[in-house]
């Protein structure tokens, strides 16, 4: 494989390493995402994928290798404030929402804007009520607005946790298993959430879910032993004999 | 617009408060002074100063409450920003005993003529004016509290680790002003108080001024809080103490919230200590001592952490506690005090404010569905 320009790149990974006690999580991983593209991440326990979404949000700092953001920021020398306000969203495994605050409460602080403290002091109630009504709209929370975060139901705290994420108005969005635990209903609803949000920003999602994978309908990468091992249509990797081997064992 | 953001987030609990608080500040002077003293109502000048020491610990509690309640750090060093309050204020009033020492000298506390130190140090000097002591009461617990916090935030110190390190911070202030070489009186402290601006420290007049004193820096300081946890910062603050590094990943910078609040914290306990030592007419090391500091977050933890209010309430009752017990049986004051701690853990996690809101949101929610039963049936 020729090296792609970095040019143009929404997010551009270059030979990535990183070990833990010995450990290889990450082995020369090169990955390239293109603004405005969604891509789906599979791979078996351990292939790396919560590690490289680790490096890419400042977490984990990377033993050598380049990450780039849009095509011209170094992400390995800053910290995971400075990187979220450049405009990467992360989505964990484990919904985390703030519970003892309000869903409202939790909205109005991801909104992008000011995050210093003296900013957020003397910042105005109110002023942005707008922006936080149609975020809920957009979630279908509107309703539960004035409800402490920590009593709803697991699939409405994803959801209220992907809001956050919009109203932080990232250019690329990190989303690890979003439907783990759901029902098929709420698995459908929250495909139909991510494609409206890839509408208008890149979005990169981890995933187990065969189907789910299949209903979001885009270029699949294959992560094994922390580097690249097939990429292409769900089809076309389901189809490579490699990952088969890896996916049912030897 | 300043002026609107601030009273717009003064609530009916903010301006109850004050209020509760200023007219304490009248009516007590008041009881004390113009009531004669064989009235049932006459409060006697001891009873002013002990009510006088309650409200400085009230303070040094909020001051706590701010930061373990709100933003999860658990200070078990708040009582060297007291003390350090406390000393500045105290080397104040030493400079105000001019020549009026045991031994006369005119510029030099006692202690240091005792020592044979041939001039005032460095440090002292400024000291001999009120306004340089209440900078120094506000800017030397905030840099301290400032360096800490600086080093210890910015390398992610959390948890029981942060904890120790204020502990042992306090302990090695203890352990720096029992030395007499220090120059702040050693083991004795500092004592003897005779004016604070020109008034006698010991005259009615002056306890009752003092008293008052205190009464309006617990309501301003109550003030100030409760405008810092209601704003958006308060609510970053909660978040952080919720759930750290999921705020981190929403762009704030975590260690200047922290920061932030820990310098406030600890200039409020500072303010607290100061207008502490006046009244109880000594400042010594024992003041550093940690366990001072864990008696400050367990006043906290009885009233009820994160609520402001709670804290207040929670170090004046276990001070009143403390005060009836160390009276009645001295010796088992520390026993009680422990148990205290274990049974509000135990049996009162929200505290007595906990206990109280809990049982009106349940009694709301018992009005609420004896209204509603009929109608609903279906759906669900």
């Amino acid at each position: 494989m020729s090296k792609p320009d970095p040019q143009h790149t929404q997010l551009y990974l270059d030979g990535v390493s990183v070990s833990f006690d010995g450990f290889r999580a990450l082995n020369n991983l090169s990955l390239i995402i293109m603004p405005g593209e969604m891509r789906a991440i599979i791979g078996p326990n351990g292939a790396g994928k919560t590690t490289m979404m680790d490096v890419i949000t400042g977490k984990t700092k990377p033993d050598k290798g380049t990450i780039l953001f849009d095509g011209d920021t170094d992400l390995t020398e800053m910290d995971e404030a400075g990187i979220a306000t450049l405009g990467i969203g992360r989505k964990f495994q484990k919904p985390t929402v703030f519970e003892s605050h309000t869903v409202w409460d939790n909205i109005d602080l991801a909104l992008a804007g000011k995050r210093g403290p003296l900013a957020t002091l003397f910042h105005r109630d109110g002023a942005d009520d707008d922006r936080i009504l149609s975020i809920l709209d957009i979630i279908r929370l509107s309703a539960r607005r004035h409800v402490l975060a920590g009593s709803l139901s697991h699939g409405q705290k994803q959801w209220l946790e992907i809001g956050m994420l919009l109203a932080q108005e990232p250019k690329l969005l990190l989303v690890d298993e979003p439907v783990a635990g759901m029902t098929d209903a709420e698995t459908a609803e929250t495909a139909r959430l991510l494609r409206e949000i890839a509408q208008t920003r890149s979005v990169v999602v981890v995933e187990h879910d065969m189907t789910f994978v299949r209903d979001l309908d885009v270029k699949v990468t294959v992560l094994h032993e922390g580097s690249v091992l097939s990429d292409g249509s769900l089809d076309h990797v389901s189809a490579d004999p490699r990952v088969i081997e890896v996916y049912l064992g030897r | 617009m300043q002026g609107g953001i601030l009273l717009s987030r003064l609530d009916r609990a903010g301006l109850a408060f004050g209020a509760v608080a200023l007219g304490l500040a009248i009516l007590i002077p008041v009881l004390n002074l113009a009531v004669p003293a064989d009235s049932a109502f006459h409060v006697p000048p001891h009873v002013v100063a002990l009510m006088g020491k309650y409200l400085c610990y009230a303070l040094l509690a909020l001051s706590v409450d701010l930061v373990w309640g709100y933003c999860g750090i658990l200070s078990l060093g708040h009582g060297a920003f007291f003390a350090l309050g406390g000393y500045a204020m105290g080397m104040y009033l030493m400079r105000q005993i001019g020549p009026r020492g045991m031994y006369g000298h005119p510029t030099l506390p006692d202690f240091m003529v005792f020592l044979n130190w041939p001039e005032l140090p460095w440090y002292w000097l400024g000291f001999d004016h009120f306004w340089f002591a209440v900078l120094m009461v506000l800017l030397v617990p905030g840099l301290l509290a400032g360096l800490l916090g600086w080093l210890a935030f910015r390398s992610r110190v959390t948890g029981v680790y942060l904890s120790i390190i204020t502990q042992a911070m306090t302990f090695a202030l203890l352990l720096a002003f029992f030395r007499n070489d220090m120059g702040f009186g050693g083991n004795n402290g500092l004592t003897d108080f005779k004016d604070i601006l020109g008034a006698s420290i010991q005259a009615d007049g002056t306890r009752s001024a003092l008293f008052a004193a205190s009464a309006i820096a617990l309501a301003l300081g109550f003030i100030l809080c409760r405008w810092i946890v209601r704003s958006k910062l308060g609510r970053v603050l909660v978040a952080i103490r919720d759930a750290e590094s999921r705020t981190r990943f929403l762009g704030y910078r975590v260690e200047q919230y922290k920061l932030l609040v820990f310098v406030t914290s600890a200039c409020m306990a500072g303010v607290a200590g100061a207008l502490y030592v006046p009244q109880v007419g000594i400042i010594n090391p024992g003041e550093f001592s940690p366990a001072n500091s864990i008696e400050a977050v367990i006043w906290v933890a009885v009233g009820g952490r994160g609520t402001l209010i709670g804290s207040i309430i929670g170090a004046v009752l276990v001070n009143f506690g403390k005060t009836l017990l160390t009276n009645a049986l001295p010796e088992i004051w520390l026993f009680a005090l422990g148990g205290l701690f274990i049974a509000v853990t135990l049996f009162l996690p929200r505290g007595i404010v906990g206990l109280w809101t809990g049982y009106w949101t349940k009694r709301r929610e018992k009005q609420a569905s004896s209204i509603t039963t009929q109608p609903v049936t279906e759906g669900q």
